[in-house]
C-alpha cells in the first residue's frame, strides 16, 4: 500500500498557491474531465484572458472566486504512481491566519511559497513560525514567478540566504529551496530548461520521495474518549492510541489520579485482540474499579504528569483580545475543563521573534504564556507527548475557538488534588471552607475561587474572616464527604475527629462548604443524623433544603470580571 | 512502529470523530441516504461503539422519489441491525404535489433541505452525521469535520471556526446545531476499497443488470415506476446500467456498464474520467450551487 504524505501550502497573497496545486494536479493528469472542463469554462469568465487559471480548481466558493482570493483552507486528494497525497491549501491574507493555522495543524510537511520579486515577506515569516508552533518539521520552500525574474540564479540564491537565517532562527532543520513557476510549470513535474543551474529534485519528485515519519513517543497512552457499558458485565474505556502498544496483562496507570490497575481485555473495534498499537481505536477493560472516565488517560512505562497549570504558546484566533483572567473553556486531549490565562509573558513578534510586554492579545499574535485549569489533568510538554500538549481556548459566551496553543512547560500544581484543608493522623480531610463566592457579572454565573491551599492541623490558627464570609471563633466543621468533624475554639482548631465519634457542643456547626446546619439542640442533632443515615450517608439535595443555609456565615460579592491572581 | 494502512488510518479518524460526538454532544442523529458513504457511515458507527449499539438514532430524509429498492435495503437494514429508524417526509409538500419534474431546483430544496431543517428542528437533534466527503465537491473541499449551523441551520463558510488537530469544539447555544462528517477525508477509491474490505452491504443498484431506462438530457435515467412520464421523443430501453451515486430517480443519472461484482465496479473506478457527481443532475446547474443550497441548510 502506498504511503500518504498530508501537506499545506502557504505563504503570502498572491504567491500562487492554488495555482501551484492546481497545475500540479493537471499536469499530472490527476484530474477528472469533467473537472477539467469546468476549469477551461470557468477560465473563460476569469481574469487569465482564455488561458487556463489553475486557482480556479481549489478556490471552491463564490466569495473566493469573486475576489480571486483564498479564504479557507481547501483540502484535495491525489495519487500518483508513487503515493497519495491530502493537500490542504490555505489562504494567504493576514486576516485569514487562523484558516492557515487549521491547515498547520493537520499537514506532516509545509510548502511555503515565496515570489522571486519580493522574496521573503512578513507573511512568509508568520507561516513558517505558524507551521513550526503547530508542530511540522519538514519544510520546502518554493520560490515562486521565477519566470518574472527571467530565471536569473542571483536572485535564487540571495533569497536563498534569507531563507536560512529564517529557518536557522526558527530551529528549523529539515528544509529545501526550490525555483518554480506555478503558472508556466517550470520544476513541479519536470525539470526546467530554464533553471539549468538548479540540480535539485523537482517539487513532485520531492513530495513524492521525503521520508516524514516521526520519531516514536515514549510509552504508551491512550486518552480516553467514553466509557462503554453496554451491560452490568462489561465496563470498557473507548478511545485511540496515541503511542506505542498495550497487551491484556499490563499493568497500566491512569491519570489523573495514577492509580493502579491490569488490563483484563482489549476489543480493536469489534474484534477481541490481545494487542493492539498506535493509532488503532480500542476498548480497553481493566481487572479493577478504578476511576476511570472520558478526559482521563489511561498510560504504560511513562511517568506523565498530573497538573492544573501550565506555560503554553497560544495562537490567538478571536476578534474579541484574550483578556487576562477571563475564564474559558479548554480542551486537552479528551478533557473539557475550564481555565484561565493567569498571566501573559509576552507577545513573540512574528517577523522578528522578538519578545515584546503586553497586556492584551489580539487576532493572528503569538504569545507565551501561563494557563491555570479548574481540574488537575494529565498533560505533557508538546515535544513529549503531542497529544497531551495540544490545546485549544472555547469563549465561554460565543463559544468561538479563541485560540490554540501547545505546552511548552508543565508546572507542578499543588499536592492536594482532592482538596485536602485539614489533615491528623490518617484523616485526610477535604473542604471549600475558605472559598470564595463571586457573581460574575460578565457570563452572569457564580463562581468560587480560594486564593492558597494550605493544609491545617490540630493547633493551627484559621482564616475565620474572608471576603466572602465571617466564621465564628468557636465552631465545629462536619465534613460530610469524608464523616470527620473539626472543632475550632478561640480560631484555633483544637481537635479533629472521626463523626461517629462527635457529640453536639452547643456551639455553631457548618458543613465543609461552609454553610451554617440549621441546629440549636441535641435533640435536633440527633434527628438529623438519622436523616443523614437514612439517605445512605450523604448529604443530599433533600437534606441541604431542610438543614443548610447558605447566608449565615457567607455571602456572594459581584464582580465585574473575576479572575484568579 | 505504526502499521496501519491508509485504510486503517482513515478508520481510526472517523471512528475517533463518531465518539466523540457521542461524548460530547447532546442529541446527535446520523443521517442516513441508503448510499454507498452512507453504508460505510453506519458500519463506522456499528465498530465504534461495539459492544454497544449506536447510541443514538438514524434518520432518512425520505422525497417519496427515491429509488424502489433504496427503500427496501433500507427498511431491511434496520430491520437486520435493530437500529432506531426515522423517516421523515415534507408531508405538507408532498400534498402540495411538489415533484421533481415541475418544480427543478425548488424541488431538491423543498424535499430535502426543508424537510431535513423540519426533522431536525422536530426532533431537536444538536448535530447530525453525515456522509459528505471533501473529494465530492469544491464547497465541500473547504467545510469542517464539525460544521457550525447557526439557528436557521445555515452555513457561514466565511466564518468557520478554526478547527485543530483532533481538538473539536462542539459547544453550541441552544437552537443551533453541528453537522459532523466522520468520512471527510475520504476518497471515493477509499470508500469502494473499505466497502470490499469489510465486506459492507449495499444497494443493488450500484451494481449493473438490465434496467428499464430512457435517455433525457444527456443522462440515463431509469423508470422506476409509472409517474415518470415518457415524452414523445423518448423511448424506454432494457439496458445494462449501475449508478455511481443514489439519490430520487428522475434526477440521478445511470452509467452503461457491465460491472456486477464489487472487484469489477472499483476496476471501473479506478479508472474513470469523470467525477462522480456528475451524474447527479443538480450539481451541473450553476457554479457555486452547492455552496448556495448548503449555505440555506442542505447538508
Amino acid at each position: 500500500m502506498k504511503s500518504l504524505l498530508k501537506f499545506i501550502t502557504c505563504g503570502s497573497v498572491d504567491d500562487g498557491k492554488s495555482t501551484l496545486i492546481g497545475h500540479i494536479l493537471y499536469d499530472s493528469k490527476l484530474l477528472y474531465t469533467d473537472q477539467e472542463k469546468a476549469l477551461e469554462l470557468d477560465s473563460k469568465v476569469g481574469s487569465r484572458d482564455g488561458h487556463i487559471d489553475y486557482s480556479l480548481l481549489l478556490d471552491g466558493l463564490i466569495a473566493e472566486r469573486e475576489q480571486g482570493i483564498t479564504i479557507d483552507v481547501a483540502y484535495r486528494y491525489f495519487t500518483t504512481q508513487n503515493r497519495s497525497f491530502i493537500v490542504a491549501d490555505t489562504p494567504g491574507h493576514e486576516e485569514y491566519t487562523r484558516n492557515m493555522a487549521v491547515g498547520a495543524s493537520f499537514a506532516q510537511l509545509s510548502i511555503i511559497l515565496l515570489n522571486a520579486k519580493t522574496g521573503v515577506l512578513v507573511q512568509t515569516r508568520r507561516h513558517a513560525r505558524i507551521c513550526s508552533l503547530m508542530g511540522i518539521k519538514h519544510f520546502v520552500f518554493a520560490i515562486n514567478k521565477m519566470d518574472l525574474v527571467n530565471y536569473d540564479e542571483e536572485r535564487f540564491i540571495e533569497i536563498s540566504k534569507s531563507i536560512e537565517e529564517l529557518a536557522k532562527s526558527l530551529g528549523i532543520s529539515g528544509y529545501t529551496i526550490v525555483p518554480i513557476s506555478a503558472t508556466e510549470g517550470d520544476n513541479l513535474t519536470k525539470k526546467s530548461e530554464n533553471t539549468p543551474w538548479y540540480i535539485g529534485e523537482t517539487l513532485l519528485s520531492h513530495l513524492e520521495n521525503i521520508d516524514v515519519i516521526d520519531d516514536d513517543e515514549d510509552g504508551f497512552y491512550i486518552p480516553i474518549q467514553r466509557v462503554c457499558r453496554p451491560n452490568h458485565t462489561f465496563r470498557g474505556f473507548q478511545g485511540q492510541i496515541e503511542s506505542g502498544s498495550i497487551s491484556v496483562g499490563d499493568k497500566i496507570i491512569v491519570l489523573p489520579k495514577k492509580e493502579e490497575a491490569t488490563v483484563k481485555s482489549i476489543h480493536y473495534l469489534e474484534k477481541e485482540v490481545q494487542s493492539a498499537i498506535k493509532g488503532q481505536p480500542v476498548t480497553i477493560q481493566l481487572d479493577r474499579e478504578v476511576d476511570v472516565s472520558r478526559g482521563s488517560v489511561i498510560s504504560k512505562d511513562i511517568n506523565l504528569k498530573s497538573s492544573r497549570k501550565i506555560i503554553a504558546n497560544i495562537l490567538w484566533m478571536d476578534d474579541t483580545t484574550l483578556e487576562v483572567g477571563k475564564e474559558y473553556f479548554v480542551k486537552l486531549g479528551t478533557k473539557l475543563t475550564v481555565g484561565t490565562v493567569t498571566r501573559l509573558e509576552y507577545k513573540i513578534d512574528v517577523n522578528s521573534g522578538e519578545h515584546i510586554n503586553i497586556s492584551k492579545l489580539l487576532k493572528n499574535e503569538l504569545a507565551h504564556c501561563e494557563i491555570y485549569l479548574a481540574d488537575e489533568l494529565a498533560v505533557d510538554e508538546f515535544k513529549n507527548h503531542k497529544t497531551l500538549g495540544e490545546l485549544i481556548l472555547i469563549d465561554r459566551v460565543s463559544n468561538m475557538t479563541s485560540a490554540c496553543g501547545v505546552v511548552n512547560e508543565v508546572l507542578v500544581s499543588d499536592k492536594n488534588s482532592k482538596n485536602i484543608i485539614f489533615k491528623h493522623e490518617n484523616l485526610e480531610i477535604e473542604g471549600d471552607l475558605f472559598d470564595e463566592f463571586y457573581y460574575n457579572m460578565e457570563n452572569f454565573s457564580l463562581q468560587n475561587y480560594r486564593e492558597e491551599r494550605i493544609v491545617y492541623k490540630v493547633g493551627d490558627e484559621i482564616p475565620v474572616e474572608g471576603k466572602t464570609y465571617s466564621y465564628p471563633n468557636d465552631f465545629d466543621i462536619i465534613v460530610f464527604r469524608n464523616k470527620a468533624v473539626v472543632e475550632v475554639r478561640g480560631k484555633k482548631i483544637k481537635n479533629i475527629i472521626e463523626l461517629s465519634d462527635y457529640s453536639y457542643n452547643n456551639l455553631p456547626v457548618v458543613n465543609g462548604r461552609g454553610f451554617a446546619l440549621n441546629i440549636s439542640s441535641k435533640e435536633q442533632f440527633e434527628t438529623f443524623i438519622n436523616e443523614f443515615h437514612s439517605e445512605n450517608e450523604r448529604l443530599t439535595a433533600k437534606l441541604a433544603n431542610k438543614y443548610l443555609v447558605f447566608e449565615k456565615y457567607r455571602t456572594i460579592i459581584f464582580h465585574d470580571n473575576y479572575w484568579i491572581i | 512502529m505504526s502499521n496501519l494502512t491508509h485504510l486503517d488510518e482513515l478508520e481510526a479518524e472517523a471512528i475517533y470523530i463518531i465518539r466523540e460526538v457521542a461524548a460530547e454532544c447532546e442529541k446527535p442523529v446520523m443521517l442516513y441516504s441508503i448510499g454507498k458513504d452512507s453504508s460505510v457511515l453506519l458500519h463506522l458507527a456499528l465498530k465504534a461503539f461495539y459492544p454497544e449499539k449506536p447510541p443514538f438514532p438514524f434518520m432518512h430524509i425520505d422525497t417519496k422519489w427515491k429509488f424502489k429498492e433504496m427503500i427496501e435495503f433500507r427498511d431491511r437494514k434496520a430491520k437486520e441491525l435493530g437500529i432506531e429508524m426515522i423517516v421523515h417526509s415534507n408531508e405538507e409538500a408532498i400534498k402540495q404535489g411538489i415533484n421533481p419534474f415541475e418544480h427543478g431546483s425548488a424541488y431538491t430544496d423543498i424535499m430535502k433541505t426543508q424537510a431535513l431543517k423540519q426533522a431536525l428542528t422536530k426532533h431537536g437533534f444538536t448535530a447530525a452525521f453525515g456522509g459528505g466527503r471533501r473529494d465530492e465537491e469544491k464547497s465541500r473541499a473547504k467545510e469542517r469535520v464539525f460544521s457550525f449551523r447557526n439557528e436557521l441551520h445555515a452555513w457561514d463558510p466565511k466564518n468557520q471556526r478554526p478547527e485543530m488537530w483532533k481538538l473539536y469544539n462542539t459547544k453550541i447555544k441552544k437552537g443551533e446545531s453541528m453537522r459532523v462528517f466522520p468520512i471527510s477525508n475520504w476518497t471515493e477509491k477509499d470508500i469502494w476499497q473499505y466497502i470490499q474490505r469489510e465486506n459492507i452491504d449495499i444497494v443493488s443498484l450500484y451494481y449493473s443488470a438490465k434496467r428499464p431506462t430512457i435517455e433525457r438530457d444527456g443522462n440515463i435515467i431509469m423508470v422506476d415506476d409509472e409517474r415518470l412520464k415518457i415524452l414523445p421523443n423518448e423511448k424506454v430501453e432494457y439496458k445494462n446500467v449501475r449508478f455511481r451515486t443514489l439519490g430520487c430517480y428522475p434526477l440521478t443519472g445511470g452509467c452503461y456498464s457491465t460491472a456486477t461484482t464489487l472487484d469489477e465496479i472499483i476496476e471501473e473506478t479506478l479508472s474513470a474520467v469523470s467525477s462522480e457527481r456528475t451524474t447527479r443532475v443538480i450539481d451541473n446547474e450553476a457554479a457555486g450551487s452547492m455552496e448556495r443550497r448548503k449555505r440555506e441548510g442542505y447538508f
